[in-house]
């Protein structure tokens, strides 16, 4: 072996797989002896004094009063436009509910009977992938119906209906945009880094001022929140239409039209519909939220269930939206998945469309049953269940029986661990932790990263919330710690035989698609109100991708690596630690940062039940209609994220190019 | 008829800051040293050849020779850093994008490594596809691409999705679509080299059977030198990104112009490839046996008298004049590779 080989061997001794320590500890060593050293620090280092704090709200206000008074477009002003413009969306509103739900009672027109509903979602689930979709699709709907909730659902449905196609389409265009202009696409995706992690409240103030309150504004605010993960889908499946693809179309002497219509669009079907899927989700988990400003159904029902702390009926309403979620999931994913087959063009009509035959036959047969009897058209009061008993009887057992050692438990974290962390989080001076943050920037990324993340702190830093800001960062840390090491285990366990890794899958898949704020519910139940609910919340919902990547880490590790290591004689544990571990860790850690994403989504939610960190000013933000406070409140928790996030894609990125992953 | 149906003069392609501003001021012929050194990716370097009328040029290099590059040049797919194609009379470089669309919509057919089907559409679809684009009615766009899938060998498979055929299928179906709006230039950039051993000797098979039917002009590129034999009239190997040596097969294992050429030639079997005036000894002016073989004869045809007539054999030209006589010892050596050859 010549000596070359044997020096690069005694340095990768040296190197672990968490990367060399030596440059993390100085960073972390300097963290710490600027954060014990605070009490010799002056008081300007610790935090910002209130008279340098840049007046970012004030800013915004002034820049949004402007917009809304006194910013001429012809003859209307801004908002004037921005009214007129959301005036345009009450047409299909109105069209999609009537169909729905409401009918048009002015030509005398009812709304499709429940059982036509029923039938169309079952087809569609059908068509779609097999009749167990189908027989699941139809079986929500009618579970709509059944259990008493179906104006409210269809109300929601209809909301989530108009806002997805709208929403789809302005992303969709906008991503055409970024990716025909680089321009474009350079100033558009840090937007949309910047729009995908301001929590939903953030949306809903600007809405509140600029169009008002109402069913209409939270559709607008719905459709405006699910943009950017379909004009990202769009940029991302455009670019990954293979070259040659491309080239074959221009040889087909294609024009530039028929290139984007007959080549990219098409070959790049399945982003984009995946982006379609991600739209319809983002818009149920915001006309849920959307409540807050107005919006009607299924979220307004549990918002004012919840206020009025009936847990029964809360959870009922819980239960139908998670519903929802489930059947328009399992719905848009089976579009994406779906591949063309031929079919014979031997066969019979019917045997060749049978979907449409069948939608025909559930049109007709519907309409037929409800002249002959009306429970074909609405289902009967007399006959609606209500799970709420049986929700507040289980509420009842679980305080009877769990009442003392909930409180206990409660109590004990409160005491010991939350507020002995949330005060060292409390103490934390500014500049400490700009400089982690920098330092941290500048090894992983260069200047450029040091300068953005610091710029981001430094944001923070000056808005002048810094101590609310270390509040959230405290519950974050906390949930995101007790996320590692409860998920972390969970993925390990998962990621050992393909049955538990589907199963996993499948469990993640699902809890995803619930919109968050349905986790509030049973942690209400237990916890009532405080940090440790809302902390049991966020623990809940960013427990769901450090699971998931850490299965699809280490089942992504490359087979004939961990088959070098079986043939070494590696036991399983060995195995586990020395190959498929340090493998996987890249991956891992994007788990990491994706659950502290869907952590500080959460923690603001959470102010719905009495935080005192960042989520709480936005929620009084809300209440006063302040749009720009809860516009910088809200690039404050965003700017939190992405520091985390900048950070972690580097090392991430980095650490897989040195393990030879890419 | 002997204009050349595509031709390019000092073809050049580079990947770089700014290339063309390289190469001027390197005059237009910067050495492969001066490009490396200035951090330029040579793809195509001062390349130069015409392809004649039902002419085959087989583009044969390894990776990253560039081989793949100069196609897409010639096709204008990819823009070229400067040089010249012509295509007939059109100059390719200079033709406008609406030009270039009518060029490549009735003139041009190109087949692709990883076959580039749109996977949303049906094999007829597919191969309708470059009619549907210029607007050819449906009905007759149709009619004609059942035409040519029956011509690759395809038919009944009209309404199955690609992702529903094999690997040589899919190319089957990418052969059908270049040929369907009969164009004179046919370009096909690896077709074969996605597909298992046996599958790509048939589809070579097919492919020498539908060019002895359609004869078209073809600029073909492989990584395969075997299949650069079975298929080429004429072969340039490429590397660096220029041309090291463009002639027929035999020329190439017989007179290699560079150690590169001689390298990739060394093991090939030289039987089937030789003709008789490879292995020729010299001979004075005298009459020729009656028995004697033509020069141009391929060696596999003559091996069996040459292993058994113990006597050497002489050889001929067309005009029956003696050029020179064939015996055993120089024979075995050619094909077994002890003596070098001139």
């Amino acid at each position: 072996m010549s000596a070359v080989a044997l020096e690069k061997s005694a340095s990768a001794d040296k190197a672990t797989w968490l990367g060399s320590t030596t440059v993390p500890m100085l960073i972390v060593l300097t963290f710490l002896i600027l954060f014990f050293s605070a009490p010799l620090l002056p008081a300007w280092m610790i935090q910002v004094p209130q008279q340098w704090a840049v007046p970012f709200i004030d800013w915004t206000n002034a820049l949004i009063d402007h917009l809304r008074n006194d910013m001429m477009f012809g003859l209307f002003t801004f908002r004037d436009m921005t009214r007129s413009v959301a005036e345009l969306i009450t047409w299909p509103l109105a069209l999609v509910e009537g169909l729905l739900v409401a009918g048009f009672p002015d030509i005398n027109l009812p709304a499709m009977p429940w059982l036509m509903t029923v039938g169309l979602a079952g087809i569609l689930g059908w068509s779609l992938r097999d009749w167990k979709l189908g027989a699941l699709a139809a079986g929500g709907v009618a579970y709509m119906a059944i259990f008493g909730k179906w104006e409210l659902s269809m109300v929601t449905l209809a909301a989530v209906l108009v806002a997805a196609p709208v929403a789809s389409a302005i992303g969709f265009f906008t991503g055409v945009l970024a990716v025909k202009k680089p321009w474009f696409e350079a100033a558009i995706v840090p937007l949309l880094n910047v729009l995908q992690s301001l929590p939903h409240f953030s949306y809903l103030i600007p809405i509140a001022v600029f169009i008002g309150v109402g069913h209409k504004a939270g559709v607008i605010a719905t459709i405006i929140f699910a943009i950017p993960p379909m004009a990202r889908l769009t940029i991302l499946g455009l670019k990954s239409v293979p070259d040659e693809i491309r080239e074959a179309g221009s040889m087909a002497g294609c024009t530039r039209l028929q290139m984007f219509w007959m080549v990219d669009v098409p070959a790049a079907r399945q982003p984009l519909l995946v982006g379609v899927n991600q739209v319809i989700m983002q818009c149920l988990a915001m006309v849920v939220i959307a409540a807050f400003v107005g919006a009607r159904g299924l979220g307004h029902d549990l918002l004012f269930r919840l206020q009025s702390l009936k847990i029964g009926e809360a959870l009922e309403s819980g239960v139908a939206i998670v519903m929802m979620a489930i059947v328009l999931d399992q719905l848009s994913r089976a579009a994406t998945e779906k591949q063309p087959s031929h079919v014979e063009v031997t066969d019979s009509w019917l045997k060749r469309f049978p979907f449409l035959s069948a939608s025909i036959a559930v049109v007709v047969g519907s309409i037929v049953l409800s002249t002959i009897t009306s429970y074909a058209s609405v289902w009967p009061k007399e006959l609606t269940l209500s799970t709420a008993p049986f929700w507040d009887g289980l509420v009842d057992w679980i305080t009877f029986y769990f009442y003392d050692p909930l409180q206990y438990f409660r109590d004990a974290m409160l005491l010991y661990v939350l507020i002995p962390v949330r005060d060292v989080f409390q103490m934390v001076p500014w500049t400490a932790l700009l400089t982690l943050v920098a330092m941290t920037g500048w090894v992983l990324g260069g200047l450029r990263l040091a300068a953005i993340v610091s710029g981001f702190v430094l944001f923070i830093a000056f808005a002048g919330f810094w101590e609310r800001s270390l509040i959230t960062a405290y519950m974050v840390a906390v949930s995101v710690t007790a996320c590692v090491l409860i998920g972390l285990p969970v993925g390990v366990w998962a990621s050992k035989t393909e049955r538990r890794a589907a199963m996993a899958k499948l469990w993640c898949d699902t809890f995803q698609t619930f919109p968050s704020f349905i986790y509030l519910i049973p942690v209400i139940m237990l916890f009532k109100v405080g940090d440790v609910a809302a902390i049991s919340a966020i623990i809940i919902y960013a427990m769901i991708p450090i699971v998931r990547y850490t299965v699809f880490g280490l089942r992504n590790v490359p087979k004939h690596i961990v088959e070098a290591g079986v043939m070494s004689g590696c036991t399983r544990r060995q195995l586990l630690w020395n190959i498929r571990m340090p493998l996987a860790f890249p991956e891992i850690m994007l788990g990491i940062n994706q659950t502290i994403m869907f952590a500080l989504f959460m923690v603001i939610i959470a102010a719905f039940i009495g935080t005192k960190d960042l989520g709480q000013e936005i929620f009084r933000a809300l209440t006063f209609n302040d749009a720009g406070k809860g516009l910088v409140l809200g690039l404050c928790v965003a700017f939190m994220g992405l520091t985390a996030d900048k950070l972690i894609t580097a090392w991430s990125t980095a650490q897989k190019k040195k393990l030879g992953l890419v | 008829m002997n204009e050349p149906k595509i031709a390019c003069r000092n073809l050049w392609k580079l990947y770089g800051a700014d290339p063309s501003g390289f190469l001027t001021q390197h005059d237009g012929r910067p050495s492969i040293e001066a490009i490396r050194k200035d951090g330029y990716i040579p793809a195509v370097r001062d390349v130069s050849f015409d392809v004649m009328p039902g002419e085959i040029l087989v583009v044969m290099g390894l990776s990253g020779s560039g081989k793949s590059t100069l196609l897409r040049c010639l096709a204008r797919l990819i823009e070229p850093t400067a040089g010249k194609v012509m295509f007939e009379t059109h100059d390719m470089l200079a033709a406008s994008e609406r030009e270039l669309i009518e060029l490549r919509r009735h003139k041009m057919g190109m087949v692709f490594q990883n076959f580039a089907l749109l996977p949303h559409r049906t094999v007829l679809d597919n191969v309708a596809f470059p009619l549907q684009v210029q607007g050819v009615g449906r009905r007759e766009r149709e009619g004609r691409a059942r035409e040519v899938i029956e011509l690759v060998g395809l038919k009944g498979r009209e309404d199955y999705y690609p992702r529903e055929l094999s690997g040589g299928q899919q190319q089957r179906v990418g052969i059908a679509r270049s040929l369907a709006v009969g164009p004179d230039l046919w370009f096909l950039d690896e077709p074969f080299s996605a597909l298992d051993p046996l599958i790509r000797r048939e589809m070579q098979d097919e492919f020498l059977r539908l060019q002895k039917m359609l004869n078209k002009t073809i600029v073909f590129i492989t990584h395969d030198f075997d299949e650069a034999i079975r298929v080429a009239d004429r072969i340039a190997i490429m590397k660096d990104g220029a041309i090291e040596q463009l002639g027929t097969a035999e020329e190439l294992v017989t007179r290699p112009a560079t150690p590169y050429v001689a390298k990739f030639t060394e093991n090939i079997p030289r039987d089937r490839l030789l003709s008789v005036k490879s292995v020729l000894t010299p001979a004075g002016s005298r009459k020729p046996a009656a028995n004697s073989i033509h020069v141009d004869t391929m060696l596999t045809a003559v091996a069996r008298r040459i292993m058994t007539d113990d006597a050497s054999i002489d050889v001929v030209d067309s005009a029956g004049v003696l050029v020179g006589t064939l015996d055993r010892a120089t024979y075995i050596d050619v094909l077994y590779g002890q003596e070098p050859l001139q």
